[in-house]
Order: structure tokens, then sequence, then C-alpha cells
């Protein structure tokens, strides 16, 4: 006997596994363009209103119709909600990939999987259960051509069955997903997954052990993509100018704030919308609009990712040495170039810190959940009025455009910090001013606006080199005086950006530090070296560039700290290398993760364990 | 009698402004360059005009144009920017506040090369900016290359013979949606501060291509850019009368003669016919008279094209009376409970 045939044997021994609650992922394949992603996120929303903590990821190719396309959901009691790495529950509905879809899985996944394709055959230590999805399909939608979108209906109704997810869940779930408007579209598919549930109570006989049931864990939470959430911060933050060039993963940021400015920032007394929104050209014309705006005194900014971040690079230099306040949200995506558009990456740490030629430098801010989109945007228009500078959020895909549950949003609990402005009184008063004088001794001169009426209120902007009083110089003492008061300025900045998230545990010699999506893996990661390895981390995550100095007494109060990095290079670590003292760097490891995937914990696990010689 | 003679009152204008705030830093550009003229037909136009200085907002790119607007309305903002693309930020700088009049001055390798794109899509848009491009045919700042306006045929100082075809600003901004559309020379005063004075009262995009000579590269023989030659092939299309709304002046109408059009703020523009027949409200008209122009040799002057009908980009936007710049944070952050609908309509 072989060791599979000894394997297999054993497997099908054992029919009444232990069952495994709340702990699995699924993992449903189809292809793109067939409207798997209502069923997918009615499905992950129906375990989400049964309280259990659930996440969502879709794979999804760059592609509108007719290329693979996978929906991970994973749903975890300990409240793990990162990749997780094994698929333990699939749904095979594309024929192109489900040889592979199956192969890959570990020994114990189920399958559900479209009959025709005999995917039973492969292997003999899979939970098979085949359903013919074309024959339930004719009599729930007599329409032809709507099939194709109904189809994936069927598997929310098996999946009902085998998990025992609620129907009065999926009922709610669908009707939310729809609204109330589309109760045709609510039927048609509503019929579906009873059509699904039927024909699996009738034929499938649960044989694994994966079950969803009840807890409460989402109280008062919600369902949102990380570019929806940075888009309410856009609009409680007062944002009145946006100018952006589509690119993916950054557009669905601006269409969900076009939405919903229409519906919030219309003045109910004029009717006149307190907003402009502009489809530029290109990136280097988004970003000049909001350095025209900003310089104008308007909250303004743009949308973008890897390749439209290149092309700004230019005007982000202008906008650093001339100080103009601008807020630049980054989608990160997968580079070098065009890249892997659809897949995720923390892979622009590096040039966005220094983005433009010259010295220099801009402040970053790192979201790692829809809240941090949603007050992290407030918090960057603050910074870059406060300290008139282009300020960029580095989002990623995973966190844009997945769907996440979120904790509430807080409202803002301070007025807008619009900065130093002189007024045509405080120019009464004054009699004039110097522009780039650092008055306060925080590297921070005073601004006017254009349109102030005083004869003392002009200055001129130049991207060349300039004195005090914005003139035109290329004096060497002139440039480096102007030069030193921006590094102190960026100093001021290091006092007031975010401070890390620190857990600091006394018995531990080694720290984990990680920054936006990798939180999650990094998370729990330390769970599994604690229960696996019994070893003690600390965890520090880093929320903002220029690193606050809680990065270096955490490293100091190390032997060796891991930093995470969703990048081949390490550019966090990288940027710390330029930040910090020698000394401090010596410490730092580094764990990569890279192949466009969101980074799973085990990964980090084994990597810091091979690291550790544990 | 009085023992003391008073001194002559000093000039103002309408608003009651002397002229020095509308004058600039002193010009580091060449002598007789045919920017400085252009500069100065700014000063004078907008001095008596009586626009309030801190109304305007000055823009450029890179490039010997691009420093000009150092050189006029010192007391105005300026902001000297990147390399062809003013117009993005001029664009942005409105739309934070419609109430500024924007002016940008460029030159032809700024408008005509790198920032061809960006005037495209400006045209296109039609924002309420005047757009001047002060047109040499060479690069003066890295010495004298030949820019994307140059002639067939022109030739440069080391004998370079230029062999593509000239963008002509003029052509494009009709057929992609400028509203007024001029072309002028820097040696004519006259012409040139009429057709200014009609682009502060025109509330759309205003694109004047200004011949205005390099003294220093392209002034030489084998030029077509130099002023011997614009004074042998510029061809007037007629003699302009910019009359201000403010001044209630009778005019008598020549029959035939003139061509009388009634800009936005009610300024009229008079043009006697002193060249070809031309009807600057007829955009066919405007294209061909280009067309013809660049076959016969001669460079026609005046205003080539006036569309008063086209709504301009801020008023597509359908903004509200204050700027957006300055709105007040009760009405750019939405209420406590807006945001408590929005998340109870997510859960």
């Amino acid at each position: 006997m072989s060791t599979t045939e000894l394997l297999s044997a054993s497997f099908h021994a054992e029919r009444r596994p232990e069952p495994i609650i709340n702990d699995f992922s699924i993992q449903v394949a189809t292809v793109n363009g067939s409207g798997s992603q209502t069923a997918n996120n009615v499905l992950m929303r129906s375990i989400f209103q049964m309280g259990v903590p659930v996440s969502g990821k879709n794979l999804f190719p760059s592609n509108i119709a007719g290329l693979p396309t996978w929906f991970t959901i994973r749903a975890s009691k300990y409240g793990w909600i990162g990749r997780k790495k094994e698929i333990d529950f699939l749904v095979a509905m594309n024929p192109e990939t489900a040889r592979d879809d199956v192969m890959g899985l570990e020994a114990g996944a189920a399958v559900v999987y479209d009959e025709p394709l005999k995917l039973n055959e492969l292997r003999s230590d899979l939970y098979f259960y085949p359903v013919p999805f074309d024959k339930l399909t004719g009599p729930v939608c007599p329409e032809a051509k709507l099939r194709k979108l109904v189809r994936n209906m069927i598997y929310d109704g098996v999946l009902a069955h085998l998990l025992g997810i609620e129907m009065d869940q999926i009922q709610a779930a669908l009707q939310k997903q729809f609204g109330a408007r589309k109760a045709k579209a609510v039927e048609l598919n509503w019929n579906a997954v009873k059509a699904g549930k039927a024909f699996a109570e009738a034929n499938l006989a649960k044989i694994d052990p994966y079950r969803i049931e009840r807890m409460d864990c989402n109280r008062g939470k919600f369902i949102i993509e990380g570019n929806a959430a940075s888009a309410l911060g856009a609009m409680f933050a007062g944002v009145t100018v946006v100018a952006w060039y589509p690119i993916t993963p950054s557009t669905s940021m601006v269409e969900s704030l076009m939405g919903y400015m229409r519906r919030f920032r219309v003045d109910p007394a004029t009717g006149k919308p307190t907003f402009a929104i502009v489809q530029a050209e290109d990136e280097l014309a988004a970003i000049g609009m909001v350095i025209g705006a900003g310089w104008a005194g308007a909250r303004a900014m743009t949308a973008t990712s890897g390749p439209g971040l290149s092309l700004m690079s230019e005007f982000a230099g202008l906008a650093y040495y001339t100080e103009v306040p601008a807020v630049i949200l980054n989608v990160q995506r997968v580079g070098p170039s065009t890249g892997l558009p659809t897949r995720t990456q923390q892979g622009d740490v590096l040039v966005s810190a220094v983005l433009s030629h010259g010295d220099t430098k801009h402040p970053l801010l790192f979201p790692s959940s829809p809240e941090e989109c949603f007050s992290m945007t407030g918090a960057a228009f603050d910074l870059a009025e406060q300290f008139q500078t282009p300020v960029f959020i580095m989002s990623d895909l995973d966190l844009g455009m997945n769907n996440w549950v979120s904790e509430p949003f807080e409202y803002p609990a301070e007025p807008m910090k619009r900065g130093k402005v002189l007024t045509k009184e405080d120019l009464d008063r004054l009699g004039g001013f110097a522009r780039y004088q650092d008055v306060d001794g925080d590297g921070v001169g005073y601004r006017t606006l254009p349109g102030t009426a005083h004869l003392a209120a002009a200055y001129f902007t130049r991207g060349s080199g300039h004195n005090e009083k914005a003139q035109y110089s290329e004096r060497g003492e002139d440039y480096v005086r102007n030069m030193d008061r921006l590094a102190r300025k960026f100093e001021s900045i290091r006092g007031v950006v975010p401070r890390p998230q620190i857990a600091v545990n006394p018995a531990a010699r080694v720290g984990v530090v990680c920054y936006g999506t990798s939180r999650y893996a990094a998370e729990e990661s330390r769970d599994q070296l604690r229960r696996e390895y019994g070893m003690e981390t600390s965890y520090l995550r880093i929320k903002a560039f220029p690193f606050s100095p809680d990065v270096k007494d955490f490293i100091a109060a190390h032997d060796r700290v891991y930093v995470i990095d969703q990048n081949r290079d390490g550019q966090m670590l990288g940027l710390m290398r330029l930040d910090l003292e020698p000394e401090l760097c010596v410490k730092l490891r580094s764990v990569r993760h890279y192949d466009g995937l969101p980074v799973d914990a085990r990964s980090v696990t084994d990597e810091i364990v091979k690291q550790e010689g544990l | 009698m009085s023992a003391t003679t008073a001194l002559p009152p000093k000039r103002t204008n309408r608003i009651g402004l002397e002229i020095l705030p509308y004058k600039g830093g002193k010009t580091t550009l060449c002598a007789g360059c045919g920017h400085n003229a252009i500069s100065e037909r700014l000063v004078e136009a907008f001095f008596e005009m009586g626009v309030a200085p801190w109304d305007v907002a000055k823009f450029s790119g890179i490039g010997c144009s691009s420093k000009s607007p150092a050189y006029f309305l010192g007391a105005s903002h300026g902001f000297n920017g990147v390399h062809g693309r003013a117009p993005a930020v001029a664009t942005g700088a409105l739309l934070a506040n419609h109430k500024l009049m924007g002016i940008i001055v460029s030159g032809d390798g700024d408008t005509a090369s790198i920032g061809l794109n960006h005037f495209m899509h400006t045209l296109r848009r039609n924002p309420p900016l005047i757009y001047i491009i002060e047109n040499n045919g060479v690069y003066g700042l890295t010495k004298g290359q030949f820019s994307a306006t140059a002639d067939v045929g022109a030739k440069l100082k080391s004998g370079i013979v230029n062999e593509l075809p000239p963008v002509d600003c003029c052509l494009l901004a009709v057929e992609m949606g400028a509203t007024f559309v001029a072309r002028s020379f820097s040696g004519d005063k006259k012409q040139l501060s009429a057709i200014l004075k009609a682009c502060i009262a025109h509330k759309g995009l205003s694109v004047v291509d200004v011949i205005s000579p390099c003294v220093t590269f392209n002034d030489h023989e084998g030029s077509t850019k130099s002023y011997a030659y614009m004074k042998d092939h510029d061809e007037p299309l007629h003699e302009i009368d910019f009359v201000p709304s403010y001044e209630d002046m009778e005019v008598d109408i020549e029959e035939g003669e003139v061509i009388e059009i009634e800009l936005h703020d009610h300024s009229r523009l008079r043009m006697k016919k002193i060249g070809r027949e031309h009807d600057p409200t007829d955009k066919l008209a405007a294209v061909k008279l280009i067309h013809e122009a660049a076959e016969s040799g001669l460079i026609p002057t005046g205003i080539l094209y006036v569309d008063r009908e086209r709504e301009n980009f801020i008023d597509l936007l359908e903004l509200g009376d204050t700027p957006l710049a300055h709105l007040p944070e009760s009405a750019t952050r939405p209420s406590r409970e807006a945001l408590e609908t929005i998340m109870e309509e997510l859960r």
C-alpha cells in the first residue's frame, strides 16, 4: 500500500471528525464578471450578522470578464481576520482553475463543486459535495441571460445547509446588498439560495467538520471597504477640491466620495455643492490642481496608486519646497511599473517618503483599518495645513478594496486645524510679513491666500531658490537657511504625528514591528509564536513617518526586532535605517512577503522561527 | 498767492490706486526681450481697467517667459511652478477661489511641448483664465534650441534648419474650446493693449499667442520670429478699440467696416478692418484664416475667435458664491447625525 492510500483509508475511516466551529476559511473560485461578488458579499455579510468575526478578500485579475477570480472568507472566533494561508472549504465554480484549486488543498478540506467537473476523482483525502448548478439554476431563473449571475447564489444556499448559516441572515444580507428598490433582484436571488439549500438538505450529508455558529462579536460594527472609509474621512475632514485620474486600486475611493458628497455636501439653502471633484487629464494635472487649490486655501486632495504616484513626483517636490498643503491618498498595489495592478503590496514606502528629486521628505500615515482610513484622512488634512506640506496616506489594495468589519467611526472631536494663515486684519496690524520666516521656531512660516484684499498680502511662490521674503535667490546662505528650516519643520511634524500602537511584554527579548495591513498577520503570528514555541514578543505598530521617539525606545528595549514588510526589499526597515541611529539599526531583522496576496500569520511565524533558530 | 508750488497729483486709476502696485520687480530678462514689452502692457492693462491687484493670481511654468510674472503686478500673488503645468495649478486655484482673476504667462516650449497635454485639456475645460503664450520659437534659458512653434525652414544661429511643422497654439485653441483667441506681436503696443483689456473683460479661457522675439537666440537673418521678420510679415486684421463697460461712450458705427462684439462684462470690442475680411465669431473662418496664413507666410494678428455662449468650467460646476476655500467648517463638515446615518446604513 502506498502512503497516499494509507492516509486515504484512515481519512475515510474517521467519518466523524471533531467539529471546527468559527475557525476556518472558505474560498470561492469563480470567473471574473460572473456576478459572484454579490454571492460572496452576501455570504460574508450573513456570517457577520451572525456575530462572528469575519473578513473577506477578493483576489481578482486585471480584467473585466473572463479571467479567474477567488474570494476568501475567513471566520475566526479568536478575531484573527488576516488572510489564512490554508483553505479549509473550497467552492469550485471555475472549470479552468478547479484542478489546481483542489490539488492545492491540505488533507481534510471540504469541496463544493460543480458536478460535471468530477473533482472528487482527483483526491481521496477531502470531503466532496457535488452540486448540479445548471440543473438547479434553470427552474429558479427562467430568463436565460440572467442565469450566469444567479447561478452563484445557489452555493450560498448549499453553504447555508453545510455550514449552518442562518437563512434569515442570508435573506437580510441580500436585501442589504440590493437595497429596498430592487425587490425583484432580491426575489430572484433568494429563490436561487432556497433552491441550493433544498438541494443540499435532500442530497448532501454533512461529513466535514466546519461550522458557523452564532456569536456576539459584531454589535455596533458595520461592513465597509477601506476606500469608502477614506472617502468618508475626507468628507468629514472638509475636503473641498478633489482632482484625480482613475487608477486601480484608488478609483473606488473617489467614486465613493462622489456619491457621499452629492448626498451630504450640497448646501441646503442654495442647492450648490460645497466641493469640486475634477477628473484630470493625468496624474500630473491632478496633483497640480490639488496644489493650486491648496495654495489658494482649499482643503484639497488626490487619490492614486503606483504609476500615478511616480508621475506626481515632480509636483510633490514643488509642494514640499514651496510649502503648499496637499493630501495624497496612495492605495498601494504591486510594482514595479504596471506590476500586478490588482494585487496588494506595501511597495511605495521608500519612494513616498522622499518623492521627488533633491532633499525632499514627506510625512506618511499608515492606516491599518477602515477606522484609521477615516481618522487618518482627517489627520492628514490637519497636518498638511498646519505644516504647509504634502502628506501621504499609505493605504493598500487589501485595505482599500476589500470589505472589512469595522468598529464605529468617531466623529471628529476637534475643529479643523487650518494652520498659519494671515488675514487682511492681521496685515493691517502687522503691516507686512515674510512668507518663509520662522517666526515661531517650529519651522513653519505664515502664509496669505490669494484674494486677501491688502497691498501687502502678496508673495511670490516659486520652485526656484528663494529667501525668507520669497524673493528669488541663488545665494548659498539663503538656500541652506531655508533647507535647514524645512528640516526643522520636519522635526516639528515628528512631535505631532499619530504615535505607534505599542504592547511591550516585559518578558520578551524580541519585538515585532508592523504597519498598515501587516498588523493582522503580525498580531496572529505573535499568538502562534507564544502557543507553538513558547516565545513571547513585544509589539509596535507604526502609524506615521517621521517616526515618533517611541520607535527608538522600543528598539532600544529589545534584543532583536522583526520588521514585517509587504515588499521585497524591506522598505520600512530601510526607512528606519535612514531615520534611526546605527546602533539601533543593527537590531533590526526583516520579514518580507511580496507575492501579491496579503501577508498571512503562518508565513510570518515560519520566517521568525527560522531566523530565531527555534 | 501761496509760497509753495503744489506737486501735481499722482495719477490713480478708477479704484484709487497708483501704478506702483501694478508694477513688478526689475526684469532679469535680456534688454530688448519681447517679454518685457508684454509685461509693460499687462501693467497698463490691469492698471487702466482698475482691477484690484489682490484679486489677481499669476501662474507660470519654466522658461524665460515663466519668469515674467515676477515683473508685473507685484501686489498680486504669483506661483511659478513646474515646466508646462501652470494650467493645472491655475485651474486648482480657481476651483478653490473662483473670484480670483487668473493669468498664466507661458512660453512656446512650456505650452507647445512639455505642457501640450495640459494646454489642450485646459482648452476643453475653458476655465476663466487669461493664457498668454510668449512665443519666440526657441528655448532661451537652455541657449537657443528650437521649440515646437518654430516654422518649417526657420534657421538657428548655428545654421540648423527646422524641418518639422509647427504647433499653432491659436489653431488648437479655436479647435479645442477656448472662448477667446487672439494673436499679437510684442512690438504692437496698441493692439496688444486692446487685446489684453478684452481678455480681462472675457469670462472664459482667453488664449493670446504673442510673437515675442528673442533678441539673443532668435533675432537673426533666417529666423521667422525676429523683429525684422515680424515687421515684414505681421498682417494686422483690424484696428481694435476696446471700450470698457464703465465708460459710457457713444461710438459712431461705420457701416460694413467695423465688427463690434460685446464681451461678458459688457465692455465692447470694436474691430475696424484693415487686413483681410474676418469675422471673429465664426469658428470655421478662424480655422481657415490660420491655415491660409500659414500657407501665405503672413502672420495675421488681432482677434481670431470669440465665443460668448460656451459656459466656463466654473459655471459648469455650479459652485456657490462663497469660494470653496472660504467656506466655514459648518458648511464643509457634515453633522454627527450624518455620520450616524451612514454607519447605520452599512450595518
